[in-house]
């Protein structure tokens, strides 16, 4: 049994049905890829997961409960934190507010009044804060303002957002969409360090087939909305289905 | 120091110290010169610096924070007075039932009307939040005047029951707001040679509560809190999918910045018992956004400047009439005399609205961060000057 459940789950646009018997099984501490090629359903996929969507049917299990039909925030509460294909900051701040407020998050949950304390009264998380920052290299940048980054920055930044959460579950949309190719090699190895110095579950979909095989512990290949073979990457490579679906037309 | 950091506790002692010397900062010009007109230290004035201080304050937390942009602020500063006037016609004169009842009706509005209108963010949140500011203007003239008096407004009586006051002084006079006896409108004025000062309770009950007001208002900047209505302005879709619902912090931020506005709209009442259906008016809910913006929305101290240089302007640029200009310039000879006089006429008296809406666009175009834009970059080049003069002085040393 995953700590991550989708159950026959498709979702109707109109005309088009975007995802259709979608059955995929994620287990703890493994890093699970979703391929495909444009238009396969992965970012609608992962819409059902977060809740930003709700399937027709089907069901999706986080860690033995539902979560369909709960908001965003309370999903990231369950434990699934969530990395953008374009990297989601708060601009307006530092990159040390930034890491701040999942921290608040995690510690007061999805509300609370608290308007007297000031922030900087906080030390224990600064110092959590500090040691992500830390461990992402990114300690002499916590002054900045968050906007002035560069993308990879924004990037790292994002993925320690969502880490300081310490999330039980980490989706990944994309990480590499759009970057220049060191960009995607210091993310990978971003993604590397943080999957052999902590335990933690990740599902990534992605386009760039390097970045899949350098990391993934098993793959889910989506084709039309649905799953057509799952295996460890050795045998995605191999697989005949798949050449022709996907990677023959890449190769 | 009281739970601020150095740069905030100096901010802070600087308004402080503003606050208590304004009678004397205000009041730079003898009373006999010409220049005496511009002189803006009396109390009524000084008393409506330090309100619409408090009202600014509280629209900043949520225009300033959040950025979502309130169009119906009027609403709260009439629901204010309105209700400290009811106290005083009911409880006593005493001001602080009267603050408080201000501050919980106004709260209990800002719940209502923020639940509806934060649904919807942007241009829409404004709409809405104006449409129910004139709701309430129009009710107050029309439907609800058993509870604010229509057009003539609400006021005191002879005839009011005031169960823990009286209905009457000894002589027969309507009593007057007061401080556990101190009256508001008492004042004191201290002769200095050619100079005059008034110092007016009124005056410093309201300056105590604008700095009470502003010292929460900076202990909120800094909090959590705080920091999420920032995060709300920066990134919506990243606080939902960092555990976080926007909409209670929103709403809270609402609920606070119309507590600000009905202790505003309070202390109006306090220093002068009477409250109209006008207050309520969409100008004058325009009038806080100007203020805010004038003075730097999301600054800590902005919106107090603008507050004062919005009703300095209203009340000191309108005063200046043809006859004031005339003595200006009569040293030119006639023709031109009225020619210089017929240009400046549109600026002045009547028209000191066109001088401001002038000065704002000025502000706006140049100065997008507002007056203390405006003064963080005439500090920031003396320092360089400085620089420069030091750098100068040691080279010929070397």
């Amino acid at each position: 049994m995953g700590i991550l459940e989708v159950k026959d789950v498709g979702k109707r646009f109109g005309g088009l049905q975007a995802l259709s018997d979608v059955n995929l099984s994620v287990q703890e501490n493994t890093v699970h890829a979703i391929i495909g090629p444009n238009g396969a359903g992965k970012s609608t996929l992962l819409n059902c997961l977060v809740g930003k969507l709700i399937p027709d049917t089907g069901s999706v299990m986080f860690d033995g409960q539902s979560v369909l039909g709960r908001k965003p925030y309370e999903i990231n509460q369950m434990g699934i934190s969530r990395v953008f294909q374009t990297p989601e900051i708060f601009g307006d701040l530092t990159v040390m507010e930034n890491m701040m407020i999942p921290l608040f998050a995690r510690r007061d949950g999805v509300f609370r009044l608290h308007a007297i304390q000031s922030v900087s009264a906080e030390t224990d998380l600064i110092t959590r804060a500090e040691a992500m920052l830390e461990d992402v290299n990114m300690l002499d940048k916590r002054h900045m303002h968050s906007a002035s980054m560069s993308r990879g920055d924004k990037r790292r930044l994002e993925m320690a957002m969502c880490l300081v959460q310490e999330p039980r579950l980490l989706l990944l949309d994309e990480p590499t969409a759009g970057m220049a190719r060191a960009d995607t090699n210091n993310t990978i190895d971003l993604l590397k360090e943080i999957k052999a110095t902590r335990p933690i579950t990740m599902a990534i979909i992605e386009h760039d087939m390097h970045v899949v095989f350098s990391l993934a512990d098993r793959i889910t290949v989506l084709a039309q909305g649905t799953p057509l073979v799952e295996d460890t990457p050795e045998n995605i490579k191999g697989h005949p289905k798949v050449r022709e679906a996907y990677l023959g037309e890449h190769a | 120091m009281f739970g601020l950091g150095k740069r905030d506790f100096t901010l802070f002692l600087l308004v402080a110290v503003l606050a208590i010397f304004a009678p004397f900062i205000l009041n730079p010009f003898p009373t006999d010169s010409a220049m005496a007109q511009f002189n803006a230290g009396y109390p009524d004035l000084m008393q409506r610096f330090v309100i619409f201080g408090i009202l600014a304050i509280g629209f900043n937390i949520l225009f300033g924070l959040t950025g979502y942009l309130s169009f119906g602020h009027a609403a709260f500063l009439g629901v204010g007075s309105y209700s400290a006037v009811w106290m005083f016609k009911l409880l006593s004169m005493n001001v602080i039932p009267a603050i408080l009842l201000s501050m919980i009706v106004s709260g209990l509005f800002a719940v209502v009307i923020g639940y509806v209108s934060l649904r919807r963010s942007g241009i829409y949140f404004s709409i809405l939040t104006l449409a129910f500011a004139q709701m309430s203007y129009n009710l107050a003239y029309s439907v609800l005047t058993p509870i604010t008096n229509g057009e003539t407004g609400l006021q005191i009586t002879l005839d009011d029951p005031r169960l823990l006051g009286v209905s009457a002084t000894a002589d027969g006079g309507i009593p007057v707001t007061n401080l556990f006896g101190l009256e508001m409108r008492a004042y004191e004025t201290v002769t200095m040679g050619p100079w005059e000062f008034q110092f007016s309770v009124g005056y410093y009950v309201a300056a105590i509560i604008m700095l009470a007001s502003f010292y929460l208002s900076i202990r909120i900047f800094r909090s959590p809190f705080g920091m999420m209505l920032r995060a709300i302005k920066s990134n919506q879709n990243r606080l939902y999918y960092t555990g976080l619902n926007a909409k209670p912090y929103t709403l809270a931020a609402f609920v606070i910045s119309g507590m600000y506005a009905g202790l505003a709209g309070g202390l109006l009442a306090c220093m002068d018992p009477l409250a109209g259906a006008e207050r309520m008016q969409w100008t004058a809910s325009g009038e806080v956004v100007l203020m805010t913006i004038l003075g730097g929305a999301g600054t800590l101290i902005g919106p107090v400047l603008g507050a004062g240089f919005i009703k300095y302007f209203e009340n000191i640029f309108s005063k200046i009439n043809d006859q004031v200009v005339h003595s200006w310039v009569s040293f030119l000879p006639d023709g031109i005399e009225d020619f210089v006089v017929g240009i400046i006429h549109p600026f002045v008296g009547k028209g000191w609205h066109l001088t401001l809406g002038l000065m704002f666009m000025a502000i706006v175009i140049f100065l997008p961060g507002g007056l203390v834009e405006g003064g963080q970059r005439i500090a920031r080049r003396l320092r360089k000057r400085d620089g420069t003069k030091t750098e100068t002085s040691t080279t010929p040393a070397e």
